[in-house]
């Protein structure tokens, strides 16, 4: 999904497959207003809260709205500060420890717009994309559950 | 109209999505209307207040959203994205 909206493109995908961190930087580096640009890269973790090692980390999505809810996430930050560029790809699937799940690029011309919009965009894709995650243990699984804190964040923004 | 279940809730009623006629005219009464029809959705929304919901892909904070002429509902638990 690709939106250009004032001057700044906004581009959203949803994937089964890894990224390619230093092939999107490079493609946002060839643009000659760029000043500053953040990325951020989510990974998988063994949060180590069972005593089993985590097998899996299973990503599910509402395939459609996902892509909606995460460009009008960024259409927001991009509301609020000056930034040219905004990339996220989001994996779904099955995941290992260590592995890719989600990148947010952004990109502006001086670097307080690229810091502010990439924590806004990350601190709302984890309470309003419509994403699950279960971690699949050896002998059990179970579904991660939302922080009230993840909530809260929203309301300082 | 189509209706969509996601993480537990999917689990909890069997199925990802399911076509049905409904009569109801807002998402309070599809979910008492669905709950009638068998013990299953009784069990998946028992905690209503851990259940979020979004007509036509957008997520609605009030249960009395009309659906009349809505393509699909979906029901899930709160997100975990990123």
């Amino acid at each position: 999904m690709n939106k250009k909206i004032n001057n700044c493109l906004i581009s959203v995908n949803i994937q089964k497959d890894d990224f390619d961190v230093n092939a999107e930087i490079q493609s946002i580096r060839s643009r000659k207003i760029i000043g500053g640009i953040i990325n951020f890269i989510g990974v998988v973790r063994d949060t180590q809260k069972e005593k089993e090692e985590l097998v899996s980390l299973e990503l599910e999505h509402y395939p459609g709205m996902t892509e909606k809810a995460i460009m009008s996430i960024c259409r927001d930050a991009q509301k609020r500060w000056e930034i040219n560029f905004v990339r996220v790809i989001h994996r779904v699937g099955n995941l290992k420890t260590g592995d890719n799940i989600v990148l947010v690029i952004t990109a502006s011309a001086h670097r307080k717009e690229s810091f502010k919009s990439a924590e806004f965009i990350m601190d709302f894709l984890k309470s309003r994309a419509p994403i699950w995650k279960k971690e699949h243990y050896k002998t059990h699984s179970s579904w991660v559950q939302s922080k009230e804190a993840d909530e809260l964040l929203l309301k300082d923004w | 109209m189509k209706i969509l279940y996601f993480s537990w809730l999917r689990e909890k009623i069997g199925v990802p999505f399911e076509e049905l006629e409904v009569q109801s005219e807002n998402v309070n009464d599809l979910i008492k209307e669905l709950i009638r029809t068998d013990q299953k959705y009784a069990l998946a929304f028992e905690d209503i207040k851990s259940i979020r919901v979004a007509v036509d892909q957008k997520l609605i904070q009030n249960l009395n959203v009309s659906i009349k002429n809505v393509k699909e509902v979906a029901f899930f638990p709160p997100m975990t994205g990123g």
